[in-house]
């Protein structure tokens, strides 16, 4: 990690840890009893080790090649490495929070494991922790390979992704000792949040510094997407956190915005989450590394550049759909649910765009189980923007709304879009990057593909079933219009569907691990020498003329 | 002028309106133009080159 910096690049970093250690001092110092002063703690032991680190490889020898000439290639391995481990930590949390919706005891009567507590940590354990670790992982190669160029800095790319894990701790850990905004998807307080901030705008700057050092003269339309995911992502985090601490000694905060303002800042910022992180970045995944592994161009590349535009601009005005019914105005809610339905337009483009890539190289989607992850998951992606625009019709909403089909809906995106397209991108990633020859296991990326198959869709139909179930049951009068089930009774209906969920969700964990086995050993495995790399002539003899033995 | 809701309704319906409509024009016409033809299909395809060094 450490062998590619030079000496004063290795100071700065040890300035910069230093820097964040005195932050957690204070933190734990201004905090004292409050949940700022453990939160605090653990800023000190986090910054405390990264230096650790850093000073025990200080004077190891400096980069003696010309960092120019290659591609920076080690942060990407980093932030695969983490995604995976977040991926395993998200994911059985999901099937903990699963598991106690169907038996409840499994809280064992405990503040921390309760219901409320574990269910951000599962949310904010996939998406910013999976999720936000593979897109900032593909962006770095995507960004380098489609511009030629090695990433504008050496020290901002690991001060991006190691403070971007700083933040996930920070949100995750708070969560189990009580803290939170409780604003969904946006939970972590304002300390984080700040922090977040500094992050996410090196972010921005890294990226746009290697696209102005670009030596293709067109910007390939993945970066597109990764630049509005990373451009709106911080439009909205700071919209939507500005807050008041109740002191700086206090992890409370209290939000600027009022009454339903604070809704529909809110769900603006909760529905374009879904659009730029769980959507923009993961397309940007999906338009070159199913190219790629395809062997094929995209199949138009016209298309791509319309649906981007649609869906960015599209997109930004859909999230009132979250608040029908409310005391929203009505046109703002008529405004989203029009934006909704039009933005069916441009997700499909993307959709088909994909699929029609993969027309005439059908073979290759039957015999690569990892070019079928990707093909599962644009299927996937149009049937969940389908169901979207579907469910923010209102009268359909108010049916599905409150029930566990939102629920299903957002796993039909959340596992068969961004955690298939994600699978089938690292698939892809890992041997390139590790410069291997291939998976260590075919034969495990195939399992891997059916058990995340399976488990998304044992999950996605038992909520469908439950949801409407559900959603029926409360709105089912008597002859005297009465309500004819009490909660309890729709409650009792669940029950199968509930475990059922547990064990779809169980399957795909299975998978996850699964995956994380296969890419250890291919990491373990030797690297291709770079004489089978060369563009050579095949000296092999061709099948058929093979010398015969001397009669 | 005092500002309304009223105001901010009647400018969203139709400034909203006609930016949207005037950027979704000139996204048309920018995916479209011919000249930029020649750069589209170069990018579609680059990205399937080799590409285990930077370009110097
Ligand atoms: C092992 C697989 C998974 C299981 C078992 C699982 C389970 C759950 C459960 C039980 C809930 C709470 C539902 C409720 O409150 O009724 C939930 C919510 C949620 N999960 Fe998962 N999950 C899994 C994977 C994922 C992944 C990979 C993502 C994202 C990439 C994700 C994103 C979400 C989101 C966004 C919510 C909140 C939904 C809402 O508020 O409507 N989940 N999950
Ligand atoms: C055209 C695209 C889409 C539209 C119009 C759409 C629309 C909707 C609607 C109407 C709801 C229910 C709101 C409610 O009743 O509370 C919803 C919830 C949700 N959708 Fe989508 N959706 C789309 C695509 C996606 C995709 C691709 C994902 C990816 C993972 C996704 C993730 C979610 C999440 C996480 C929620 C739950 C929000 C909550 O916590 O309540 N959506 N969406």
């Amino acid at each position: 990690m450490i062998a590619q910096l030079t000496s004063s690049e290795r100071q700065y970093s040890a300035v910069i840890l230093i820097l964040l250690l005195m932050a957690g001092i204070a933190m734990a110092a201004l905090g004292k009893a409050d949940a700022l002063g453990v939160q605090g703690v653990i800023v000190l032991l986090y910054s405390g080790v990264l230096l650790a680190f850093v000073l025990s490889s200080i004077d190891k020898p400096e980069p003696s090649e010309d960092r120019q000439a290659n591609y920076y290639d080690d942060p990407i391995k980093v932030g695969i490495v983490l995604s995976m481990v977040w991926a395993v930590f998200g994911m059985f949390m999901g099937v903990w929070v699963a598991a106690q919706l169907a038996w409840p005891n499994l809280a064992f009567d405990a503040a921390w494991s309760t219901f409320g507590r574990m269910r951000p940590a599962h949310t904010t354990g996939v998406i910013f922790g999976f999720g936000g670790n593979a897109l900032i992982a593909t962006s770095f190669h995507v960004v380098q390979r489609t511009s030629r160029t090695r990433l504008a800095g050496q020290l901002s790319p690991w001060f991006v992704l190691m403070g971007y894990n700083l933040f996930c701790l920070l949100a995750v850990s708070g969560y189990f000792i009580g803290i939170t905004q409780s604003k969904e998807y946006a939970e972590a307080e304002w300390y984080a949040d700040l922090w977040l901030v500094i992050v996410w705008v090196t972010y921005l700057v890294l990226y746009i510094r290697t696209l102005a050092r670009r030596k293709e003269p067109h910007i390939y339309v993945a970066n597109w997407y990764f630049m509005a995911f990373i451009v709106v992502v911080a439009m909205l985090h700071i919209v939507n956190n500005l807050a008041v601490p109740v002191s700086w000694g206090h992890a409370k905060s209290y939000t600027i915005w009022p009454g339903v303002q604070d809704a529909m800042v809110q769900w603006w910022y909760g529905h374009n989450a879904v659009a730029f992180f769980l959507t923009a970045g993961f397309l940007g995944m999906m338009y070159y590394y199913l190219p790629k592994r395809a062997g094929r161009p995209i199949f138009s590349y016209r298309l791509s550049i319309l649906s981007f535009w649609g869906i960015t601009f599209f997109y930004m005005w859909a999230g009132s759909h979250h608040l029908h019914y409310t005391a929203l105005p009505h046109w703002v809610q008529n405004l989203g649910m029009t934006f909704s339905v039009m933005l069916l337009v441009p997700s499909w483009a993307s959709a088909g765009n994909a699929l029609l890539t993969l027309n005439g190289a059908w073979h290759k989607v039957r015999d690569d189980a990892t070019l079928r992850f990707m093909m599962v998951a644009a299927v996937f992606y149009g049937l969940s923007t389908f169901e979207g625009s579907f469910l923010a019709i209102r009268p359909v909403n108010s049916l599905s709304h409150y029930t566990d089909w939102t629920v299903g809906h957002v796993h039909a995106g959340a596992l068969g879009w961004v955690a298939l397209i994600t699978f089938g991108s690292l698939y892809t990633l890992v041997p390139a990057l590790w410069k291997r020859e291939r998976m260590y296991s075919a034969a495990l990326v195939e399992v891997h593909f059916w058990l995340a198959l399976a488990g998304t869709l044992i999950y996605v139909f038992a909520m469908w079933n439950s949801g409407i179930i559900q959603g029926l049951m409360w709105r089912t009068y008597t002859e005297d219009n009465a309500l004819a089930y009490s909660f309890v009774d729709s409650l009792l209906a669940m029950y199968p569907y509930y475990i059922a969920r547990a064990f779809g969700g169980l399957l795909f964990l299975l998978g996850t691990i699964v995956g994380c086995y296969n890419i250890w050993m291919t990491v373990r495995m030797a690297p291709v020498t770079a004489q089978d790399h060369a563009d050579l002539p095949d000296r092999r003899a061709a099948p058929g003329i093979a010398p015969s033995p001397a009669e | 002028m005092e500002i309304t809701h009223d105001t901010l309704v009647a400018f969203s319906k139709s400034w909203g309106l006609f930016y949207l409509i005037a950027f979704a024009i000139g996204v048309a016409i920018y995916t479209f133009w011919p000249s930029n033809r020649r750069r589209f299909h170069r990018a579609k395809h680059s990205i399937l080159d080799q590409d285990d060094k930077p370009w110097r």
